[in-house]
């Protein structure tokens, strides 16, 4: 029998062939690795929140082979001298142990930390994000309403995940939380009885929430994700306007390879960024904190940040104790409104905005391009009142420290709180919508008149004026008609390509001369006119 | 600029062969997003192929992988032989966890950075547009999809067989019910067992009272806290210094003579006069609020403030609330001293303990 020669460069051929075959891939993959996606760098924020979600999968899967989720008391008799002979919890003690015994354990729980803050973080801005570009209007108010679901369900992994190690100032949030739980009317103590099992804080509920946190709330989490992402990818990314972006198409690279890669890079770029935060900034030194005693807070007690808001919140409550004198008598606690109510109307207001956006302009068509924050300003008004409450609930979260450290009285600053919440977001309001219409009004300007080249140049008369160099031909007035086009408006001279960036490379120039910057994306479609010298006017030989 | 619409036949973009053998692979790729409605506008090379640049670009793109390479490596070196196990006082274990993060983020950054010029800087540059074909579900299909799920329900009949729908939707229900009633069932607990809620560590057990014990479970004198004092005491019981009684602790504080004075007088108005015992008086340490330790005594202003919220009780009034988020006075443990000399809880608390809630009055 002759034997055939066995040829190695064929085999990715045939392989490729028998694959399609079986599975008809061909085609769908040719779809994928043509997608075209627009490219931004505000569209990374999101990657950031999914990259950080990776490792915190990573380094949870690793915590969990050490981590003992019981409330069994043990005497601690492990490295970390302080603490040995102290009772306390089987989850305690082994967080103790994953920090001080597990060789390499200690920068996996600080990576796990960071990379819960930088998740949420990243949640945060990029929602921001979307806010004020309008990317949330139709087609995408699904994707926007799962977007604001991935925050609370990011809040509920921090928190049932910094409550797991039972130390004090955990133990102390968890209490808190007991204690919101209790304030809901009618329901409140069934309910808190229900997820303590009794009592607070019973014997349970450290394993009730390891399961949370380690099972229900991360598969609720990649659920709400991959529908997220597979809503992007359905619906395609949304651009900014620009030379030859329409509503109806996409301006950009081709998803494979460059994109891909990029996308890669990225990734490992945040996973880096999260092991150096991991290593060198301690994060949670949960083992100065002691085991979770009922009798023992100290002072600068303060949550992860992305619940200060609540805290801050409700420091600022009054107390205003609503008492019903119904048989033999309800209260509905101060406590109820800022940390239910509260939260309630967030969601409520964030989910519904996309709709009530589009009643209030009466616009229901489908929009694709992204608009510039200036170009709406009552929106963006609406976003910086939005950050302005946020940001005043988040520092009175902290107003003790705030208090402590600058020398201010606490009552002061509680009321300086309660008063900045009514007064400082209607101000941001007006602020930012004054400051979007004169850039607006700039914008215009520019159009109309040209940019401003910082040349002086006196007249006959001897007024000075500044001389602007228009962006096309001017009118006999020296005006030009430009239309406004909610995008970005050269306001140098070096965006005209008058002044070329200075040739790069430190030994060596790089032959090429780097291109002047231009509107991301443009396409250059023809080559650049050969630049004229700005000069003084005068001629030299 | 370009218009890119959906018909295909536009001039030049005719459907090419892709078998031609005169095709070079570009065309092909082309060809292949064109089928996709992408047009690729702009396709050129960042880098001249063979130029300095590129080999420049190219030795940068190496040198990151390198780096990678030798921090992974020193990341290794450490982790297995730097003396790592906890050592009180300064050394050289507490610099394991930086080192090993300096490393791996070197290593991590060093693949990003490798990968992301290798990208941008190396691969060609291109704009594509691609179109988004919104909306582009022709009517006829909506058309066709809706009348096709019309049809089956038509098929099933329930309108015409209007018991079947009856019958099912009184079978289903009932079937939801069994899903929730274990989850709901095991969960719930009567939170009224044993009058838990209104009761604490302090309760008299067959009679006889509890004594004031520290957090050693030591008995206390009166002697044993000086004037302007304060002590945190817990139920003299088994556990009673644990967070089992996690709404037991009390603030046992010696107030000076005057101020026990108007805090009797207070005490009186409340109707909770012979609460104290001479100028002592006891308050639950759990916040009214949310159950924070109140913690914070100031001794001159007889003032106990909650460090988690910031809610402050005057103990010389009944510790009533005076600022803050809390709106409840702290309970008030009423005590006495026994026949040999230690304090004792004269009973429970008469009010509820901790954070408040609906049905608390």
């Amino acid at each position: 029998m002759k034997r055939r020669k066995f040829d190695m460069a064929a085999v990715p051929g045939n392989t490729a062939r028998a694959v399609d075959d079986r599975f008809q891939v061909a085609t769908p993959l040719r779809r994928l690795l043509n997608k075209v996606f627009p490219d931004h760098w505000s569209f990374l924020l999101g990657e950031i929140a999914l990259f950080s979600f990776v490792v915190l999968l990573l380094t949870g899967v690793f915590l969990t082979f050490f981590f003992e989720p019981t409330m069994t008391e043990v005497i601690y008799n492990g490295s970390y001298a302080p603490l040995r002979g102290t009772p306390m919890s089987a989850a305690y003690a082994s967080t103790l142990d994953i920090s001080f015994d597990v060789r390499g354990g200690l920068i996996m729980r600080q990576m796990h930390h960071w990379a819960a803050l930088l998740f949420m973080a990243a949640i945060v801005v990029h929602m921001l994000r979307v806010f004020f570009t309008g990317a949330f209007r139709k087609p995408r108010e699904t994707n926007w309403i799962i977007g604001s679901l991935l925050f609370w369900v990011g809040f509920l992994a921090g928190f049932t995940g910094y409550s797991l190690p039972d130390d004090g100032l955990s133990g102390t949030g968890l209490r808190i939380a007991s204690a919101i739980i209790l304030s809901i009317p009618v329901i409140g103590t069934w309910v808190s009885a229900a997820v303590f099992d009794g009592e607070f804080p019973g014997t349970i509920i450290i394993s009730r929430f390891y399961i949370a946190h380690v099972l229900l709330v991360p598969a609720l989490l990649v659920a709400l994700i991959s529908a997220h992402l597979g809503l992007v990818f359905k619906q395609k990314h949304t651009q900014w306007p620009g030379p030859g972006r329409t509503n109806g198409n996409v301006v950009g690279e081709r998803m494979f390879p460059r994109y891909a890669i990029k996308q890669g890079g990225f990734f490992m770029v945040v996973f880096g960024v999260i092991a150096l935060l991991g290593g060198l900034f301690q994060i949670n030194p949960l083992w100065l904190f002691g085991p979770y005693e009922a009798w023992v807070v100290s002072a600068a007690s303060q949550p992860d940040w992305y619940v200060m808001f609540l805290d801050g919140s409700t420091r600022l409550m009054p107390d205003w104790e609503i008492y019903l004198p119904i048989g033999e008598g309800y209260v509905i606690p101060p406590l109820f409104w800022p940390t239910v109510v509260l939260p309630g109307i967030l969601v409520g207001l964030s989910t519904l905005y996309p709709f009530l956006e589009a009643r209030y302009l009466k616009d229901y068509r489908s929009h694709n391009l992204l608009q510039r924050p200036r170009d709406v300003p009552f929106r963006t008004g609406l976003g910086a009142m939005a950050i302005t409450f946020f940001v005043i609930l988040t520092l009175t979260g902290a107003n003790d420290v705030i208090a402590d450290k600058f020398h201010i009285s606490l009552n002061a600053m509680t009321w300086a709180g309660r008063i900045g919440l009514l007064l400082l977001p209607p101000l941001a309001y007006y602020v930012t919508y004054r400051i979007c219409l004169g850039l607006q009004q700039h914008d215009r300007e520019v159009l109309a008149h040209g940019v401003e080249t910082g040349i002086i140049r006196r007249m006959p008369d001897g007024r000075f004026v500044e001389v602007h160099q228009p962006l096309t031909t001017p009118d006999e007035h020296g005006h030009t008609e430009l239309p406004y086009a909610g995008w970005v408006v050269p306001k140098k001279m070096n965006r005209l390509g008058a002044l070329g960036p200075a040739i790069r490379g430190f030994f060596y120039p790089i032959e090429k001369p780097a291109e002047a910057p231009v509107s991301p994306g443009h396409p250059p479609v023809e080559p650049r006119p050969e630049r004229e010298e700005v000069g003084s006017g005068e001629t030299r030989s | 600029m370009s218009t890119h619409t959906e018909q295909p036949a536009r001039p030049g973009q005719e459907p090419i062969d892709v078998n031609d053998p005169r095709l070079s692979r570009f065309d092909i790729v082309r060809e292949g997003a064109r089928r996709d409605d992408i047009e690729i506008v702009h396709y050129e090379d960042q880098v001249a192929p063979g130029s300095r640049a590129e080999r420049r670009l190219v030795r940068t793109v190496a040198g990151f992988f390198l780096v990678t390479g030798l921090a992974a490596t020193a990341f290794l070196a450490i982790y297995i032989w730097w003396p790592w196990e906890y050592q009180p006082g300064r050394g050289g274990d507490k610099l394991f966890t930086p080192l090993l993060g300096a490393t791996l983020g070197i290593a991590l950054l060093g693949i990003g950075f490798g990968i992301l010029t290798w990208g941008k800087k190396l691969l060609p540059k291109e704009v594509s547009i691609q179109d988004r074909h919104e909306g582009a579900v022709p009517a006829e299909d909506r058309t066709i999809t809706g009348q096709t799920m019309l049809y089956m329900a038509d098929e099933l009949g329930v309108r015409r067989r209007p018991l079947l729908g009856m019958s099912l939707l009184a079978g289903l229900v009932p079937v939801g019910a069994v899903a929730a009633a274990p989850l709901v069932g095991g969960l719930i607990s009567d939170p009224h067992k044993n009058n838990q809620m209104m009761t604490t560590g302090f309760a008299p057990q067959d009679g006889r009272k509890i004594r004031l014990v520290r957090e050693d479970g030591r008995p206390i004198r009166p002697a044993d806290i000086s004037a302007g004092g304060q002590i945190t005491v817990f139920p003299g019981i088994e556990h009673g210094v644990s967070n089992r009684h996690a709404d037991s602790p009390t603030l046992l504080i010696h107030l000076r003579d005057a101020d026990a004075e108007v805090s009797r007088r207070n005490n009186e108005r409340q109707g909770h006069g012979g609460y104290m015992w001479g100028n002592f008086a006891a308050y639950s340490k759990i916040c009214t609020h949310a159950g924070c330790p109140a913690s914070l005594y100031e001794q001159q202003t007889n003032r106990l403030l909650c460090p988690c919220h910031q809610s402050q009780f005057l103990i010389t009034d009944n510790a009533k609330p005076i600022f803050g988020p809390a709106s409840r006075r702290l309970p008030q443990l009423p005590i006495e001293v026994d026949a040999e000399g230690y304090f004792v809880a004269k009973s429970d608390y008469t009010e509820a303990v901790g954070p408040d809630f609906w049905e608390r009055p």
